[in-house]
């Protein structure tokens, strides 16, 4: 009983020093994808909201806020495969079902993220790369579950879909914070979670989340939805365009050729 | 120039594209081969999905073959009448490969299966057809060295009964040869994937003894209907074809097609033989080595459900 009320106490020591809210926004709520999309990049920026206790008089020199920004786009079920050799040939022997994986995922920070953040405030965020992937549930599969859900984030990191850029955000006079987060040219359509959390000593003491909506239109849209509601017109349409294209040339030879 | 794929889902080059569906346009017009088989994995390592690649191949396959077999018929090398028994019998088998695909499946393993049949066969095949066109092509050279011509393989053809003639093929054969082949290439064609060119085009040479400038407008004529066929079925039951994709790799495809076709008919057939060879054995080689050869990487990435 003693050790719950010194408990309640301690937070309550605390509170003050967690009275920061963030407000955030980003350049664009939803991305859109045409014909020549190529990419494209976002400007996460925001303010620190300081409410008159944070700044205590008995405290006057506090650690400095820190920034940290994800993004991480769809989650999606992924097979990990793995070769081993059998009579001699390479085959691929094991396999392991990751339940829910990232297409993308972004970590952009003002320091380098394990100066900034305690290993128990990640695993309650889940900010880190390992840990947003999660691979519940798989371990009974394979001997050595481990083994490849990190065979899944370093393909993916050496692809440049996971990505952790240190420095990146930069903090103004511990109360303006913007970062540019570059998203490639094989974006997934889906909603796009970015999470912005503010730091202080490993701990975060506000978070703020938005969601970036990354749509196919135009003609982009016209032949997606062809092609799933469609499906027999859209077949046989890609048929004709075959056909065509196949006629087409041969015309056109024929009669570069003036026979 | 950048161009997104609805389906793919991925930014890729467009002019990298058309040279892509240019270079193998050629091969199909010269050697009448789908050119399933060099495409599909070229896709995968430019980073189209595996199960796109192999559906939007299927599709390219329809335009190029078509724009070569226009070609063809304006030369009269296509033999219909053998190109329809061929058909027929393809049918039956891609029936039946369809049915051994999915017990195949159901055993595991039914990838490791579809690169080993890669290898035995274009092993085979590339190696059987390298030493004869090359002992072909010496004779040609010297030809008093030349032995009488055989005729010894058509013995045991000549003796089946349901005889037909086939007059652009100048031969008067069983239709019972050339519908087994059919059935083979079309067993064989369900489970790789592919329109089967590389396996029809030797058969017709070796086994029905064809002419070779016959073969390779006969042959391109079959795949029409087998990959129009494919294309169909992959865009109604899994919706991989990207009609996007299809297009930049055909325009570049069908110009290929008709420059293939001009160099066909300018070399000789042994010549011709011999490089469809070399090429068959490099595909085989590169195959065999990703068998023996340790990975950099042991791990790869598939998307769950798939097979």
């Amino acid at each position: 009983m003693r050790f719950a009320l010194l408990i309640i106490a301690f937070l309550l020591a605390a509170l003050p020093a967690a009275a920061q809210t963030v407000v955030a926004d980003l350049s664009q709520s939803r991305v859109s994808i045409t014909a020549s999309f190529a990419g494209s990049h976002i400007l996460v920026f925001g303010a620190v909201k300081h409410t008159e206790e944070s700044r205590p008089k008995s405290y006057p020199v506090l650690d400095p806020i820190d920034v940290i920004v994800t993004v991480s786009g769809p989650l999606e079920p992924v097979t990990v495969r793995k070769k081993d050799r059998r009579a001699g040939i390479w085959i691929n022997a094991e396999a392991l079902q990751i339940d829910a994986a990232p297409t993308l995922y972004k970590i952009a920070s003002s320091q380098p993220l394990e100066e900034i953040l305690s290993d128990s405030e990640d695993l309650r965020h889940s900010i880190s790369i390992p840990l947003a992937v999660r691979s519940a549930g798989a371990a009974g599969e394979v001997e050595d579950a481990d083994s490849f859900v990190e065979a899944l984030i370093r393909i993916r990191e050496d692809t440049g879909d996971y990505e952790v850029i240190p420095n990146s955000v930069r903090v103004i006079d511990q109360t303006l914070f913007r970062s540019d987060i570059n998203l490639p040219a094989n974006l997934v359509e889906g909603d796009y979670t970015t999470r912005i959390f503010l730091t202080r000593d490993g701990q975060v003491v506000a978070d703020f989340t938005r969601v970036l909506h990354v749509r196919k239109v135009g003609i982009e849209r016209w032949v997606y939805n062809l092609a799933q509601d469609q499906a027999l017109l859209y077949g046989l349409l890609s048929l004709a365009i075959a056909i065509a294209a196949g006629w087409g040339a041969s015309a056109a030879f024929r009669y570069a050729r003036g026979s | 120039m950048q161009i997104y794929l609805p389906i793919a889902e991925v930014s890729v080059n467009a002019f990298m594209l058309l040279g892509l569906g240019g270079m193998v346009g050629i091969l199909s017009g010269m050697f009448g081969v789908g050119g399933g088989f060099l495409m599909t994995p070229l896709l995968m390592f430019i980073g189209i999905p595996p199960a796109v690649a192999v559906a939007t191949e299927a599709n390219q396959i329809v335009a190029s073959s078509f724009s070569g077999v226009l070609a063809h018929l304006r030369k009269k090398t296509v033999d219909i009448r053998m190109g329809i028994v061929l058909q027929i019998g393809g049918l039956i088998g891609a029936g039946l490969g369809v049915i051994l695909f999915n017990f195949l499946k159901s055993l595991g393993q039914v990838d490791l299966l579809i690169t080993l049949s890669y290898v035995f066969f274009l092993g085979i095949v590339g190696t059987l057809m390298f030493i004869e066109s090359l002992g072909a092509i010496r004779r040609a050279r010297n030809p008093e060295m030349a032995p009488p011509p055989k005729r010894r393989q058509r013995s045991w053809v000549q003796t089946l009964p349901f005889k037909m003639r086939f007059r652009t093929s100048g031969l008067y054969i069983s239709v019972i040869p050339p519908v087994l082949v059919g059935v083979f290439v079309g067993i064989l064609a369900a489970i790789m994937g592919v329109g089967g060119g590389f396996i029809m085009v030797p058969a017709m040479i070796y086994i029905l003894g064809m002419p070779t400038k016959v073969v390779v407008g006969t042959s391109l004529f079959q795949i029409i209907l087998v990959t129009g066929f494919t294309t169909l079925l992959h865009a109604t039951t899994n919706h991989t074809v990207d009609m996007a994709l299809a297009v930049l790799l055909l325009v570049g495809g069908v110009i290929g097609a008709q420059i293939g076709t001009q160099i066909g008919t300018r070399l000789k057939a042994e010549q011709l033989r011999v490089l469809l060879a070399g090429m068959v054995l490099l595909v085989c080689g590169k195959l065999a080595s990703d068998l023996l050869l340790q990975p950099a990487e042991l791990y790869s990435l598939g998307v769950s459900g798939g097979h």
